[in-house]
């Protein structure tokens, strides 16, 4: 993974000085609150309603197991002895002192890590496919790229303060697992005719209170504009988006009231003046950043191995796990593999301090010392030996993390929503352990098999709900909280936004209703259909009709 | 003391100096309704939206004698009166920033023939600043002084500086003193600005 040079290394520690000042000269009295607000929010502390809640940058999901060692520190110092990996790919804690955010913040510096753009108006953490580098589908490593951009997004002196938020995802694999038509900017990279190096850029995605899915606004973008574009596309938005209505605010809004022509056209006059000058990207640099995405000293191994199979043979939980937790890899002998924090009855994403010494030894010991944050809110050790899988596995189960629930109703999307958020308009992680609780049965689960329940506690839509094949919104009624369900959302190359079934429901109500959903799917499905299949080939109308047939009939959920 | 600090244009160095020019600022509009929307109060001017109704710029006092800073929408509607003090060198162009370099540039076939062009932030939040500024500097080749004014704080110095200000009239309850360190928060940005590269280019990273 990347490290740091001189540079990077004084960047930070400047931050952590300017930052230290900053703080100080709020609870100084030197700095309103109104002024102050986007300064600490740019350096990922909120608000919150009990503590401050401060979100620490793991740049496109990587981290060496120095690093989660010390998350894992800092959480027990500073926190309550966890973190909650975000949608984001970032560690959120929730807890934290605002006085003590510049000691963390130095604390973060000794080990290459920062708190940067991690929230507000500003260009955010660049998020990328989990899998990056290793995944059989990939057709190029974004790393690099992304690198470059996290560089020039950091601090940009003209995009400090957008008119909103501004998040860009970068993919380079056939399947997409980056959701970049979710963004507001999505690089796809592929590999062009003349077998070089380029990117569609997708535009105006966002989830949120107005969820659209981006469109394209360049086909092909050699590598080396990457840069020159991307700030055109800022540029234009800088001065045009809107700043009267924060709800009107993201691109996705400019780029449907212009019309994506138009904004194209905007952009393109702009990029004539941008493309070949400073920011064009040499392959030098390319090169230089490069290097720290090489492939790992991968071992020459047999396809296959005895002992991995043979424990699969022989033991079906852990055969369970391998089935749902253990991922293909391009290199022979090896797999990535998913450390659940989906375990049933817990907040999804938490981890505590002590779970990330388990990991981090688990890295050191079985994947040469780096893993992942994924959007799901999961950690991935990419590279462990297939004979390695047995030893991973009983180590993870025995700290609770070994849920084989990858990919299935359980392994829920969740937001921290009204437990901590104050922007949220009800709780969330409470209706995601009441539906693990309703389905904790492994059998049960694998029955229903391949499906995504995302849940976000406001439109803010944190929790990705749009794309969840069943989605869950917390809305509020005359200050009670109700949950707004939809079907047929979904992420990747035929990304799909969800369609509301009707009226909202109580808390008590989510899991029957949940319950109701999957009886329509087991009941309708074709062989081998998966639950976004079946609801795409029936519609929403049969889910609705059973979901709101039982609540006439006022029938206790089954 | 004055609250201005102007980046010295032999080697750079930020200093506090008094303010030769003053400011031309139109009375307030008879009936100002706050605008809301959603139900929040509207903070922001949507870019091209109008600054001064034709009846402010009519009753806007212009001092004398002395150098003055006359927004746009002033300028525009009573050029005829400021032309000989515009060749005496004694008059500078405020925009806001919801107003646009276009327009500006409509006016004035050479931007060089203006002393100073200050731009108007009324809400520091506002990043659109920094595009004009550094529209101004690299798309329309603007040299002489370019100042921030208005909601100017210490913690956006160094992206004013970075987008091409030379000088930032610091909000009059707040230390220019204080403010002036702020420039100099980062010593190797990771990225290009006006007048700088990207890191890569500026030095050897290998």
């Amino acid at each position: 993974m990347y490290k740091y040079d001189k540079i990077d290394q004084q960047i930070v520690n400047e931050r952590v000085a300017q930052y230290r000042d900053q703080t100080r000269r709020y609870l100084g009295g030197e700095l309103t609150d109104e002024e102050f607000r986007p300064l600490r929010l740019q350096n990922g502390l909120y608000i919150q309603r009990h503590a401050p809640m401060l979100r620490i940058a793991v740049p496109y999901g990587l981290m060496s197991s120095t690093q989660l060692r010390k998350l894992g520190e800092i959480a027990k110092r500073y926190d309550r002895g966890y973190g909650h990996f975000s949608t984001r790919q970032n560690l959120q804690l929730n807890w934290p002192k605002l006085e003590d955010v510049p000691e963390i913040l130095a604390a973060l510096a000794t080990v290459e890590m920062h708190a940067i753009q991690t929230s507000g108006n500003c260009i955010r953490n660049i998020t990328t496919d989990q899998f990056a580098g290793i995944a059989p589908d990939e057709i190029i490593d974004p790393r690099a790229i992304a690198e470059i951009m996290r560089q020039w997004s950091t601090f940009h002196p003209e995009f400090a303060l957008l008119p909103r938020k501004f998040k860009i995802a970068v993919s380079g694999t056939t399947q997409d697992r980056a959701i970049v038509q979710a963004h507001d900017i999505g690089l796809e990279f592929y590999k062009d005719a003349q077998n070089q190096m380029a990117i569609k850029v997708w535009v105006g995605g966002g989830l949120g209170r107005t969820p659209i899915l981006g469109t394209v606004i360049r086909e092909h973008l050699e590598w080396q504009h990457a840069l020159s574009y991307c700030e055109a596309v800022i540029r234009v938005y800088n001065i045009h988006g809107r700043r009267d209505n924060a709800y009107k605010a993201r691109i996705k809004i400019l780029v449907k009231a212009l019309g994506i022509e138009e904004f194209r056209r905007q952009v393109d006059e702009e990029w004539t003046h941008l493309k070949e000058g400073a920011l064009t990207i040499t392959q030098a640099e390319l090169d230089r950043v490069a290097q720290y995405f090489e492939p790992m000293p991968y071992e020459t191994l047999p396809a296959h191995d005895a002992s991995f199979d043979t424990a699969v043979a022989s033991n079906p939980a852990f055969a369970a796990w391998a089935k749902r937790c253990v991922h293909g890899h391009r290199v022979p002998g090896y797999r990535a593999v998913t450390i659940s924090l989906k375990p049933h009855g817990k907040a999804p994403g938490d981890i505590t301090s002590e779970q990330m010494q388990v990991v981090a030894d688990l890295a050191d010991a079985y994947s040469f010392g780096e893993l992942r944050s994924s959007h799901e809110q999961n950690l991935i050790l990419a590279d462990v030996k297939l004979s390695d899988l047995f030893a991973v596995w009983e180590k993870a189960r025995a700290a609770d993390l070994a849920t084989p629930n990858i990919g299935l109703l359980t392994d829920i999307i969740c937001c921290p929503g009204g437990d901590f958020c104050s922007l949220a308009n009800a709780k969330s992680i409470p209706i995601a352990e009441a539906i693990q609780m309703q389905f904790d049965n492994l059998d049960y689960l694998y029955e229903i098999g391949d499906i995504e329940l995302n849940i976000s506690g406001c439109m803010n839509a944190c929790g990705h709900h749009h794309v969840g094949h069943i989605g869950i919104l917390g809305v509020d009624k005359d200050g009670s909280e109700w949950y707004q369900v939809t079907v047929g959302g979904k992420q990747g190359n035929d990304a799909s936004i969800g369609s509301a079934i009707g009226p909202s429901f109580s808390a008590e109500e989510m899991p029957g209703v949940v319950q109701r959903l999957i009886e329509v799917y087991l009941q309708q499905r074709s062989d081998e259909e998966r639950f976004i299949d079946t609801v795409r080939r029936i519609g929403v109308a049969p889910f609705k009709a059973h979901v709101y047939a039982e609540q006439k009939e006022g029938a206790s959920a089954s | 003391m004055s609250n201005l600090i102007q980046l010295n244009a032999a080697n750079g160095v930020a200093e506090i100096v008094q303010d030769a020019w003053t400011r031309v600022i139109p009375p307030a509009a008879g009936e100002e309704s706050v605008r809301k929307q959603a139900g929040k109060v509207v903070l922001f001017k949507l870019t091209g939206e109008q600054t001064y109704t034709p009846e402010q710029v009519a009753n806007t006092t212009i001092p004398a004698s002395g150098k003055i800073l006359v927004p746009l929408t002033v300028w525009q509607a009573r050029k005829a009166e400021l032309q000989t003090r515009m060749q005496a060198g004694e008059v500078g162009i405020v925009l806001a920033t919801h107003e646009t370099a276009e327009a500006l540039k409509a006016e004035f076939n050479d931007l060089n023939s203006l002393p100073i062009i200050a731009i108007y932030v009324e809400r520091f939040a506002d990043g659109r600043i920094f595009t004009l500024g550094n529209w101004l500097r690299t798309r329309y080749g603007y040299t002489n002084e370019l100042r921030a004014i208005g909601d100017v704080l210490r913690d956006q110095l160094f992206f004013h500086k970075r987008a091409g200000f030379n000088s930032f009239l610091i909000r009059a309850d707040r230390s220019a003193q204080d403010a002036i360190a702020s420039l100099n928060d980062f010593s190797q940005p990771y990225q290009g600005a006006v007048n700088d590269v990207p890191v890569w280019r500026r030095m050897n990273r290998a």
